[in-house]
Order: structure tokens, then C-alpha cells, then sequence
């Protein structure tokens, strides 16, 4: 089970998803810059949070053009699977991969907490087993305030590909759980087919007890099991 | 050489919490009357060697693979021949 981190210049989650994959996990994980056009045999693509080219114009505007994203555009497009976790939500949005936009908070405030996310679907293999869980993860984000025109969100819900809600602890989603604005509460989507999948919190930065939550590797185990059952 | 003035506005319907924030402080400036503020981009984009024709299929296909976002944003913009100098120092 190999894992392909990409990096973009301005990436910053990239060393904790390969100290999570690799020294905590036991998976194999190598990064990909982001000028090179070859993945490399991975079997899964992860694209960090982070300021990819400065968030310049858009966040994830100019990273979507670059060699690397070609290359996984096209790996998805074969049913690959790819997470975006923060910026990478916003870049797989930006390419196209992703239905819908992540725009500034609706508090224009940057924020950085806890939340709690209550799983909608099992349509993506990233969360299998795992509906109507509420798993705890922390986010760290400026522009997380997810967007989708009317006909785009019933398409998604009639779809399930609405993962993630924010919500509270015992799973009632909220106006209070909202930490951003999103519309109905969403805070990861994938696409038709599930294994594309984009979320604004940070899974990686909750995937060992001394972080106070080993919930985020549930979504790394739930991948690798999907790939060896496949 | 061609000069395009390009607006980039977030399409109706999309919040702005930008352009509430300044519209309410207009308000508290006692500005009477600002009913809405929507806050959006402005870029000024120079162009050689094309006349305003080529240039316009230029700037919208810019604007439609990077320059605007098209789930969430509107674009608009006004072309001008302008002169060597003059675009130089500008």
C-alpha cells in the first residue's frame, strides 16, 4: 500500500501525513513535487493543507495547473483514489474534481479548533464502515466556507456525496457546530463515484492518542482495506 | 498594444461577508442609503501584438480557465488600444 503525498511550494501538511502513513500507521509513503508529472506507483494520492503558490487569486487556483495534478487528474478519472485534506480540498474543487468552492469564512476570522464531524454516507471508500459516526478532528483554515449552487447540492445529497457534516459532540448538526458557514453544515463532499474525496479538517493532526484523538486514521484504514479487498 | 480592464464579482446569491462588513461601516461612518457593498477583484492585463479582436477571445479564455471561478464567480471586462509609452509607464 503505497501513498503519494504531493508538494506544492506552500504545502505544510505534508510531513504530518507521512509521519502519520509511515512512522505511526506503518504504510509506505513518498512525497511527489509538484513538477513531476509521474505518481510514481502509488496507490493512493493525499494533497496537503497548506498555502499551495501562496493561495494567490484563489486558493488552489494556480496549484490546479501544475504537472503533478495533471498526472492525478487523470489518475482519478481511472478510479484512483485521491483525499484533499484543507488546501487540497480547495485545490481537487478548483481542478474540477470536486463539485462546489470553498470561500473566506463567513467570520472573515482564520480558524483553528476542534470540531466535530458527523459521517453522512459510505459512498467513498475513505469512510466506509464509518456512517453515523461523529469523529473528532481540528481544522485550521481561512477560506473553509463551502459553496454549491441549489441544483449542485441536491445532486449531491440524492448522490451521497456528502461525507462530512460539522456537528456537535452527539451528532445534531447545528448553526453553533458551523465553524466557517458552510452551506448545510458540509465539510467534505466527494465525487459520483466515491473515490475522490475533499474535507476542510486536518485528519492527519488526529491520528494519535497523544493528540487526544486517533479518529483521523480511521479514514487511512478504511482506504488500505479497500484496496486489499479490491 | 491592448489593454484589458477585467472584474471578477462573486455571483448573486454567494455571500459576502467582505462586503457586509464594509458595508456596515460605511453605515457607522454615517453614510445614508448603502443599501448593499459586494466586494470583488480588479486586474489590469497588458497585451502585445494582437489587435483588440484577438485580444478579447484572449482575456475571456483566461478568464474562464483561471482568472474567475465559475461556480462562484461572474466576469466582466472592457478592452482599449493603448500606446507603446504610454503603457510602459503606466
Amino acid at each position: 500500500m503505497k501513498f503519494g503525498i504531493l508538494v506544492f511550494p506552500g504545502s505544510w501538511s505534508h510531513q504530518d501525513f507521512s509521519w502519520v502513513l509511515k512512522d505511526v500507521l506503518g504504510y509506505e509513503a513518498f512525497y511527489i513535487w509538484h513538477k513531476e508529472a509521474d505518481l510514481k506507483g502509488a496507490d493512493c494520492i493525499i494533497l496537503p493543507g497548506g498555502f499551495s503558490y501562496g493561495d494567490y487569486l484563489r486558493a488552489g487556483a494556480i496549484a490546479r495547473f501544475s504537472p503533478a495534478m495533471q498526472a492525478v487528474a487523470e489518475f482519478a478519472l481511472k478510479g484512483g483514489l485521491v483525499l484533499g485534506s484543507c488546501n487540497g480540498f480547495q485545490i481537487l474543487c478548483e481542478a474540477g474534481l470536486l463539485p462546489g468552492a470553498l470561500l473566506r469564512n463567513r467570520s472573515l476570522q482564520y480558524r483553528c479548533q476542534w470540531v466535530h464531524l458527523r459521517v453522512e454516507s459510505e459512498l467513498s471508500p475513505f469512510v466506509v464502515g464509518l456512517q453515523g459516526r461523529v469523529l473528532r478532528m481540528p481544522i485550521s483554515h481561512g477560506e473553509g466556507r463551502y459553496y454549491a449552487d441549489r441544483e449542485t447540492l441536491q445532486a449531491l445529497h440524492q448522490h451521497g456525496q456528502v461525507i462530512f457534516r460539522y456537528a456537535e459532540v452527539d451528532g445534531t448538526i447545528s448553526q453553533e457546530a458551523n465553524p466557517n458557514g458552510s452551506v448545510m453544515n458540509i465539510a467534505g463532499v466527494c465525487n459520483r463515484w466515491g473515490n475522490v474525496l475533499g474535507l476542510m479538517p486536518h485528519p492527519e493532526r488526529a491520528a494519535e492518542r497523544i493528540l487526544g484523538t486517533e479518529d483521523g486514521r480511521l479514514l487511512f484504514e478504511a482506504a488500505v482495506q479497500s484496496l486489499i479487498r479490491a | 498594444m491592448v489593454r484589458a480592464n477585467i472584474y471578477v464579482t462573486l455571483k448573486q446569491g454567494v455571500l459576502d461577508p467582505q462586503g457586509e462588513t464594509v458595508r456596515s461601516a460605511l453605515e457607522s461612518l454615517g453614510f445614508k442609503g448603502v443599501r448593499e457593498v459586494r466586494m470583488g477583484k480588479f486586474l489590469v492585463i497588458t497585451l502585445n501584438g494582437m489587435d483588440v479582436k484577438q485580444a478579447e477571445a484572449q482575456i475571456d479564455e483566461m478568464c474562464r480557465r483561471l482568472l474567475a471561478n465559475p461556480v462562484i464567480e461572474d466576469y466582466a471586462f472592457e478592452l482599449a488600444t493603448v500606446p507603446e509609452s504610454k503603457a510602459e509607464t503606466a
